[in-house]
């Protein structure tokens, strides 16, 4: 299946493309060319694409194609979003099981994508969806199978969208479906997901090729309506189209289903949903009632149901309150669906407002003029053209940037730019750097900026012809026209004081008071040091590092030493001036590792000793900074500290601290201070860093609280990263501790930089999240930035946006590479511009979205209260799917839960957020582990919220050892573990291996070296290296988790039933959390509820 | 008694003391008008060979204001074993231990001979000398290697059980930590920032810790010695590594760009000295020595700022007011130097630089705590590193000859006060019944503090008279002074010197020819000169002269012979006839004229006329010049151009410099090669001989003199020629071509116009 979705997608796509050319007419035009008809869809665009399918015509055709799998397509076009593969999201309900019936259901979601096409397009709808049906349909067919060749219609680009397609066919099925419309409303109970799944599921994967056809007509979303209309019935379409696009809202249907079903060529059905994407609608109100009648699924008690009462009301009898977990969206089962079916293509750039694969995916870049959403990821690809549609919608439109992102090596990186004195070529007014987005005029004597529309000069060097299409001739030789990312060389401008940088320098300062002693840590610390130096990082081929080494110890005085190479012995040089630090010596202090190898190994010989009977327990902070500035200052270079501190710094001092760590302000007023710095001494000193290119990362090795929020305030501002162990043994933490450090050490940094993110007229860049100081509104200073920050720019309009030119962003990132080399990185991404809300919603990514919505939150939490700061979370939350479904979803039952395909995770995840260590603290959460984590979810990219948010639950035992894949990934639920299994737990900071209290004893055995469940040591943090194929297995596995992390995991063995599997789950966040947060089924509940009020 | 010519010589020798009067007007009214204060030259620890400790303490006087000691002047009754004090008539007791007392076994301290005596205390803590060298390392990399070689030389010269300490200094100061192995720890200060005493010792950990931990208090006694033997060693632990640290010791890492001076941080690299010791051995002797090869340009005590097109102030910049760092230097260096007097430690400048170095700020920390100040042009020359060497230079006893942290007492008998004291001393602020009201240099007090003297150190110090003319003193009468001088030696032992002598009174309308040639009229010279250089250093130079030329005038009216409005009638004794040509010189010597001197040179002379001994003073006034030539053994000569001939070699010793000037002939000669001939040996002989005179000179003398060898013609001739009395110069033209020297092109007043003039006023009954 997968690999003909992936096929399937294409033609699909067929429509899809059009969806994304324009999605709009051409590319419908294209394929349907075929299918004539589809084109006028694709006139729709938006949002009814996925009706079309609906228009089942499909139906009839469905059947035919694969027969069951359609379904879902229709969706597809609409999903274009690609999810095409809605089919997974049939999938997602998991609860397979369902099923059959959520196919009808499938059907209904349409119902409500339908709506918005209804409004407009009606007419065209018509004519287009029967006719292209069939049409399609064959296409289909044929398309599914070939995949490519069958395109015709689908011109290829259909990248993957698959999905739509899929609805296409489901149309077929469903054709009645089609009526979901019908359905959904009748049958009360949508869960339409459920239906869309379940019944999808078969289908869909057929589904998503045929879909593709169908696809088209599917965005013709009109036709929805039509369908809805008078085919409804007739035809056929169904409900199952289900889907729209988006939303899921199928749900109802589910509970249609049965209804639906019958209406609809049962079988096929499945609903697919189209759900997939789109819809998801999880109805479940009412619905419930039915459908879980007919479903079993459903049984999952639902408290909130409750509340939902209203709305089922009338139809369902007496839906058990519950809420049937499996039919619900299920994270895993989105991951899953679009790894299959987006992961085995490369994503290629070409296109505007395409809308990537998930994150969880893996999947290759090809770079061919936007920026890779490794670089950039946006929470929409499709931009309401209006303020007023945005603020209806309530979307954030947000791009997370991760300017420096590693690329996996099959990626090239971005290729480097030299126009030689002059410098890169930009817009004269607004200073936009030349990307592939300018338009050459005049023969290519001119170029007319695409941010600005000023026109420009092109300089005489710079001079190329143009061809017939008015593209330069050599567009393809140079990066910056071709190409979404790219550097230029900077020249002498644009470095500080017009001097070209030196190479930067790192500085090591380590704590020696009393417990950094005891706890061993510096004597490690020491040890390793001596090996990590050889791995600085260099510039690209470059035999040795060009950065250049200092090392300070400090209590609370400051020892610097100078290492020079001539010396036999190093010297040490003490600072007791801490109210008022400088550098005691410049010539000697920051050296090449290679040239004072033996003066520094020395020196990291004696140092453990010379401090081995101190009995210093006081340490400062401030001043340890305010050295390793002055230190780069005096060098006259950027640099980076690496900091290794122990306790909180009390003694007098400039930053002197107290202990102010107060539980009782928890749920108070005045919680937002245990978050903001205590002085303002450390802003003011980050400041100073940022000036001169200091970045600082903090090691943290506290016993006991060390006011992470005021100590972090500097590596927050300065680019830096914060790395806590609290109770720190070197037995335990050792192998944590040295990898984190390596990697720290190794990582590839970039100093100095300034970012700027520039876009065309319309909107702008208003609000950033991230580690980074800004003097300006507009300049994102960071003192040093590496591969894994990331900065999170909020948008906002401030005019009109074109649909026809779209939006363009250019970030542009000036830096000092570690070679010392000063540098311009430009990234630049199309968006399309959308006036219909339904392509808003259609091309939304969910995770992005989680990663603005979390640093939002954790910003908030700073100025508000924190209880406010959770009901703004869901308020806006409920507002965007409310919009959604007063806008986009096709007409049910207020009982009906619709939600948008591409949000279906949404309220999974937002609660995940809501229920956060920051948001919603345990009692066993420290005040320091709150704002660690706060600072830490600050700069993580989306990948990281995803999995941080979400953890990844992982059965050991499940599959047979020879599998070597990793195993598929299980819902972070108590109820999905079961006894006799092992499982492992990660969200990206912490890794748990759980063990069922029924565990075969030869797995135990084999596991653990020991012979029963009873003799497994809680808390273990490794384990034994056991020459098994499990053991191996396992350990590979966790091996490659780690290395998949941007910091090292600590494992703790959590045994079931035992004291510690409290702290395991913590990390079950579908459930209810100790702490008071809600469990996925009643946040759904309340969402729903929320909604509903939005709506009345 | 022999002339008085001998009484003031025995007396010097034996007692360190030369008064002015050596036979003491006996009214106040009287000794006004002897014009030359009644006064002595007092050099507390003169070398006497001949004079062992003794082994026990002073029998005082028991009154409470007086406790004078008991002395060979005073009345004893050996009955009843009383003895009555010379100066309150207080009747003592003798204490048990002078049971056995009688007229045939005296102690020593009353027999006639021993008027200076000095006792041994074998009470307290003894300490060692501590020595802190704090060095600048902003220094040509050839005058820093010169002056590493001359620290570690002098770390074998150093009493082994002596205390070191170092700290260097250039844009940073360094403080050495010396106790530790491996790893060579300093602490570090920034040098623009003034630190407090508490803040410095707080930084270099001396203080205890407010709160120490519980484990740390048991071991606190301890804890006292072990701070502090961070900073300070002893020589021999540590000598091996200090010389290894002074070895490695670079120049000043910090870039010095284009057109600046270094960042030199003296005035902190001195305040952190000198804190560093009142933490941990305050009252003990130690010595802080400065090495420094430029002025201070930043910080506090900055002198100049780092811009080189900016000149260091000079004696115009400071007329003009215009020396913008001058006034809060000297502030932040007074304040250092009041500090480490008051915790009785000295601090020594060796400033070797071509140009100057803020010796004029500095001056006041060696000259208040009996430092010495060494001025030359490079570490790198015999004049520094022989100057150095004899710092550490023993006596025949093999002590080193220098005593640290003395009081000196005077105790006077109650026709005389005092007015105060001129010389390398700090008042103690003791007032008593014998303390003056008009103050002569440092007055108010009884006693100073000299933190630093060695054998030479000599203070000027002045008495008034206070018996009044209605109230005769007997004849007959003595007045007596007591000079108590409490010291820690060298072997770090206490000990009290006391010093006490009589004079008798006379009353000057029937003995003043007894007055008269009873006048030491070197004496009286260099106490003049003291006053006059004492005010110079807050008055203008024209005024001390007008001063000067007035006292003079007004003495010479009193004592000399004439008739009325007949200057050539004018005639003085043999005890004043010298007086006139030393103040001729003092008046064109560089203590009171600046012309042709920087500040820095005004203050290094001014420093050493300060504390040098009455020979060594007299030639500062009056250089020696001999001649040396066939016609037979060198002779001393005129100070005068008609001295420089051409066939003769000159020797001048002006202290500061010898000037070996060989004459117009004579250089030929030289130059023709004749001393390498065979037959011309008595040439070579004769270009020797001064050359070996002046090794002499050179090796007796501290500090080191400038040696400078020069001919006729020769740059450095100006040296002999400025010095010399300008008898014939360019505008009397008459000796033009004659044999009778060389014409000095000068518009000064030659030594016989200054008397004409001097006649003419003298006699004058206008004045």
């Amino acid at each position: 299946m997968n690999v003909n979705q992936s096929a399937p997608p294409v033609p699909p796509y067929g429509q899809p493309q059009p969806v994304y050319p324009g999605y709009h007419q051409s590319s419908f035009g294209g394929q349907p060319g075929s299918t004539a008809p589809p084109n006028t869809y694709g006139a729709y665009n938006g949002p009814v694409p996925g009706y079309p399918q609906t228009p089942p015509p499909g139906v009839s055709r469905a059947p035919p194609s694969s027969g069951v799998p359609p379904a879902s397509t229709a969706q597809a076009p609409c999903g274009q979003g690609g999810y095409g593969q809605f089919g997974q999201g049939d999938v997602q309900n998991g609860p397979s099981s369902t099923v059959q019936m959520q196919r009808l259901p499938g059907s209904q979601p349409f119902g409500s994508a339908p709506l918005a096409p209804v409004v407009s397009q009606p007419a065209v709808l018509q004519p287009c969806g029967p006719p292209p049906t069939s049409a399609q349909v064959t296409a289909q067919m044929a398309g599914m199978q070939i995949s490519g060749s069958v395109t015709p219609a689908p011109p290829p680009s259909g990248l993957g969208y698959g999905p739509p397609t899929s609805l296409a066919s489901a149309s077929g099925n469903f054709p009645n479906s089609g009526l979901y419309s019908s359905c959904p409303q009748g049958q009360a109970p949508p869960l339409s997901q459920a239906q869309g799944h379940s019944g999808a599921q078969p289908p869909q994967r057929s589904a998503p090729q045929q879909a593709s056809s169908f696809t088209p007509q599917a965005s013709g979303g009109p036709r929805m309506p039509s369908m809805t209309g008078p085919l409804l019935p007739g035809q056929s379409f169904g409900g199952p189209p289900l889907n729209q696009p988006n939303h899921v809202s199928s749900p109802p249907p589910q509970a249609l289903h049965p209804g639906t079903q019958m209406a609809g060529p049962p079988g096929p059905p499945p609903p697919m949903h189209s759900s997939q994407q789109q819809g998801y609608q999880l109805q479940q109100n009412g619905s419930y009632g039915p459908t879980r009648g007919p479903q079993p699924n459903y049984g999952s008690p639902y408290p909130g149901a409750p509340a939902f009462g209203s709305q089922p009301g009338p139809p369902q009898p007496l839906p058990p309150k519950r809420l049937d977990p499996d039919a619900i969206p299920s994270p895993i089962q989105v991951i899953e669906d679009d790894r299959n079916n987006r992961g085995s293509e490369p994503f290629v750039t070409g296109v505007r407002g395409q809308v990537p694969p998930l994150v969880t995916t893996n999947f290759l870049v090809k770079d061919q003029g936007n920026a890779s959403p490794r670089y950039i990821r946006c929470t929409s690809y499709n931009i309401p053209c209006t303020s007023d549609m945005a603020k209806q919608a309530q979307v954030p439109l947000a791009a997370v940037i991760k300017p420096l992102a590693r690329l996996p090596p099959e990626e090239a990186s971005p290729y480097v730019v030299d126009h030689g004195e002059s410098g890169p070529l930009r817009c004269n007014r607004c200073k936009a750097y030349m990307c592939p987005f300018m338009q050459f005029v005049e023969g290519g004597r001119r170029f007319q900026c695409c941010f600005c529309s000023c026109i420009n000069d092109v300089p005489p060097q710079y001079f190329q012809h143009l061809d017939h299409t008015g593209k330069r001739v050599d567009a393809y030789d140079r990066p910056e026209l071709s190409l979404g990312s790219y550097e230029f060389l900077a020249t002498v401008d644009y470095c500080k004081n017009n001097k070209f940088p030196s190479p930067p320098a790192f500085i090591f300062m380590i704590d020696v008071s009393y417990n950094a002693i005891r706890s061993g840590l510096v004597r490690l610390l020491c040890e390793e040091l001596k090996s990590l130096l050889d791995f600085l990082p260099r510039e690209g081929g470059a035999e040795e590092s060009a950065i250049r080494v200092g090392f300070v110890t400090y209590n609370k005085v400051l020892h610097f030493y100078n290492v020079k190479s001539s010396l036999a012995q190093p010297q040490m040089m003490v600072v007791s001036d801490v109210a008022d630090m400088f550098v005691p010596l410049l010539d000697g202090f920051l050296v090449n590792v290679n040239e004072s190898r033996a003066v520094i190994i020395s020196l990291l010989d004696q140092i453990p000793e010379m401090f081995a009977d101190t009995r210093e327990t006081e340490t400062v902070f401030a001043p340890v900074i305010q050295a390793g500035m002055e230190a780069l200052k005096a060098a006259e270079c950027a640099g980076k500290l690496f900091i290794f501190h122990t306790s909180l710094p009390i003694a007098e001092a400039p930053g002197k601290l107290k202990n102010r760590d107060d539980r009782k302000l928890i749920n108070t007023d005045k919680e937002k201070t245990l978050f903001q710095p205590q002085t303002g001494t450390y802003q003011a000193l980050a400041k100073e860093c940022v000036a001169q290119g200091c970045c600082v990362d903090l090691f943290l090795f506290p016993n006991q609280y060390v006011d992470v929020a005021t100590l972090s305030v500097v590596p927050q501002l300065t680019g830096g990263s914060v790395y806590k162990y609290a109770c720190f043994q070197v037995e335990n933490d050792q192998e944590r501790f040295m990898s984190d450090l390596r990697r720290d050490v190794e990582k590839v940094v970039g100093f100095d930089a300034v970012m700027r993110v520039r876009t065309s007229t319309g909107i702008r860049a208003v609000d950033f999240f991230g580690a980074f100081y800004m003097s300006n509104t507009t300049d994102v200073e960071l003192a040093g930035l590496d591969g894994e920050k990331t900065v999170t720019v909020e948008f906002k309009h401030d005019d009109r946006l074109n649909e026809e030119s779209g939006a363009l962003l250019q970030c542009a990132l000036l830096y000092t590479s570690c070679g010392g080399q000063r540098r311009l990185r430009i990234h630049n991404l199309a968006l399309n511009c959308c006036t219909q809300l339904a392509d808003l919603y259609r091309n939304c990514e969910t995770d992005t979205l989680i990663n603005y919505m979390a640093k939002f939150a954790y910003r908030g939490v700073l100025n508000s209260p924190v209880k406010t700061v959770r009901d703004t979370l869901i308020t806006q939350c409920a507002q965007i799917l409310a919009c959604y479904r007063k806008n986009c979803a096709s007409p049910s039952s207020a009982g009906q839960l619709i939600l948008p395909e591409c949000m279906k995770l949404l309220p999974v995840y937002l609660n995940c957020v809501l229920k956060s260590d920051v948001l919603q603290p345990g009692a066993e959460v420290t005040t320091d582990d709150r704002a660690y984590v706060r600072q830490l979810v600050t700069c993580m990219d989306v990948a990281e919220t995803n999995v941080f948010f979400y953890p990844r639950l992982l059965p050991l035992t499940k599959s047979p050892i020879e599998n070597t894949t990793e195993p598929p990934a299980i819902r972070a639920s108590e109820e999905r573990l079961s006894n006799g299994d092992i499982y492992l737990l990660e969200n990206g900071l912490n890794l748990f291996i759980w063990v069922g209290a029924g565990v075969q004893q030869g797995v135990v055995q084999s596991l653990f070296n020991v012979s029963s469940f009873s003799q497994i040591t809680s808390g273990l943090s490794i384990l034994p290296v056991l020459d098994n194929p499990l053991s191996k297995k396992v350990r590979g596995l966790i091996d490659s988790l780690r290395a998949q992390r941007s910091r090292y995991m600590k494992l703790i063995v959590v045994k079931q039933e035992d004291k510690l599997e409290m702290l395991f789950k913590h990390f079950l966040v579908e459930d209810k959390s100790l702490s008071g947060g809600a469990s996925y089924v009643d946040f759904l509940c309340h969402m729903h509820k929320e909604i509903r009020q939005l709506l009345s | 008694m022999a002339t008085y010519l001998e009484f003031i010589q025995q007396n010097e020798e034996r007692d360190g003391v030369r008064f002015s009067w050596n036979v003491w007007p006996s009214s106040r009214l009287e000794a006004t008008r002897m014009v030359v204060p009644l006064a002595c030259l007092l050099t507390p620890l003169k070398e006497r060979p001949d004079l062992p400790p003794v082994q026990y303490e002073p029998v005082l006087c028991s009154r409470p204001t007086c406790k004078a000691i008991l002395n060979p002047l005073c009345q004893v009754d050996y009955r009843a074993k009383l003895w009555a004090c010379n100066f309150c008539f207080q009747r003592n007791q003798f204490p048990p231990a002078y049971t056995g007392i009688s007229e045939v076994n005296q102690p020593a301290e009353l027999m006639p001979q021993f008027s200076t005596i000095e006792y041994m205390i074998q009470r307290g803590p003894q300490s060692p000398l501590v020595f802190l060298y704090v060095i600048d390392t902003c220094l040509e990399e050839e005058d820093l290697q010169a002056l590493k070689e001359s620290l570690q030389m002098s770390l074998s010269l150093l009493p082994p059980d002596a205390l070191v300490g170092l700290i260097t200094f250039g844009r940073m100061v360094q403080v050495h930590e010396l106790s530790c192995e491996g790893i060579s720890k300093s602490y570090v200060f920034r040098g623009t920032k003034d630190l407090t005493a508490k803040q410095i010792q707080d930084m270099l950990g001396l203080t205890k810790p407010a709160m120490p931990m519980q484990q740390a208090r048991p071991a606190q006694p301890q804890e006292h010695p072990f701070v502090s033997s961070r900073f300070l060693q002893p020589v021999h632990k540590i000598d091996m590594n200090l010389t290894d640290l002074l070895g490695e010791l670079q120049r000043d890492p910090w870039p010095v760009n284009q057109g600046k001076r270094p960042l030199r941080s003296t005035g902190v690299a001195l305040s952190i000295a000198v804190g560093l010791l009142e933490g941990t051995f305050p009252n003990t002797g130690a010595r802080i020595m400065l090495f420094t090869g430029g002025p201070p340009t930043q910080g506090p005590g900055m002198v100049v700022g780092d811009e080189l097109k900016v000149p260091i102030r000079s004696w115009h910049d400071i007329e003009k007011d215009n020396a913008r760092f001058m006034k809060k230097a000297t502030k932040h260096y007074e304040m250092l130097a009041n500090r480490t007097a008051t915790n009785g430690h000295c601090i020594d400048i060796y400033a070797c630089a071509l140009d100057q170095t803020g010796l004029l700020e500095m001056k006041c920390c060696a000259n208040l705590t009996g430092g010495y100040m060494v001025m030359g042009d490079s570490f790198n020359t015999s004049l520094f590193k022989q100057t150095f060497q004899r710092i550490f230079s023993k006596d025949f006893n093999g002590d080193f000859r220098m005593a640290f942290g003395a009081t000196l007492e005077v105790k006077t008998s109650r026709e005389l006060k005092i007015a105060g004291a001129i010389g390398p001393c700090v008042s103690l602020n003791v007032k008593g019944p014998c303390v003056s009201e008009n103050e002569l240099g440092v007055g108010g007090t009884s006693q100073w503090k000299i933190c630093a003297l060695d054998a030479t150190s000599t203070l000027g110090i002045y008495f008034e008279v206070v018996n009044q003319h209605n109230a005769p003193i007997p004849q007959g009468g003595r007045g007596a002074i007591q000079f108590v001088t409490q010291y820690q030696h060298s072997s770090t032992q206490r000990r009290i010197r006391v010093t006490t002598i009589a004079r008798n009174w006379a009353d000057a309308q029937s003995q003043f020819k007894h007055i008269e040639a009873a006048f030491d009229q070197e004496a009286a010279a260099v106490l003049m000169a003291r006053l006059g250089v004492f005010r110079a250093e807050s008055e203008e130079g024209p005024d001390i002269l007008r001063w000067l030329d007035r006292q003079l005038i007004r003495l010479c009216q009193k004592f000399g012979q004439y008739n009325k409005e007949d200057p050539t009638s004018f005639r003085l004794s043999d005890s004043f006839s010298l007086y006139p040509q030393f103040m001729f010189h003092l008046r064109r010597s560089p203590f009171l004229q600046v012309f042709n001197n920087s500040p820095d040179e005004s203050s290094y002379y001014r420093h050493h006329f300060a504390r040098q001994d009455l020979t060594q003073s007299l030639i500062m006034i009056q250089p020696i010049l001999y001649s040396y030539s066939f016609h037979g053994p060198p002779e001393p000569v005129l100070l005068d151009s008609s001295s420089i001939l051409a066939d003769r070699i000159l020797l001048m010793d002006t202290f500061f410099q010898i000037v070996i000037y060989l004459g117009e002939t004579i250089a030929q000669w030289r130059k023709a090669g004749y001393q390498d001939m065979p037959e011309y040996e008595n040439f070579k002989h004769l270009l020797q001989a001064p050359v070996d005179d002046a090794q002499e000179i050179l090796q007796a003398r501290f500090p080191m003199p400038r040696y400078i060898n020069t001919e006729h013609g020769g740059s450095q001739a100006r040296f002999l020629l400025s010095k010399v009395n300008p008898s014939q110069t360019h505008n009397n033209l008459y000796a033009w071509g004659q044999e009778t020297g060389a014409p000095i092109l000068t518009d000064d007043v030659s030594l016989q116009v200054f008397m004409d003039h001097l006649k003419k006023l003298a006699v004058s009954s206008a004045s």
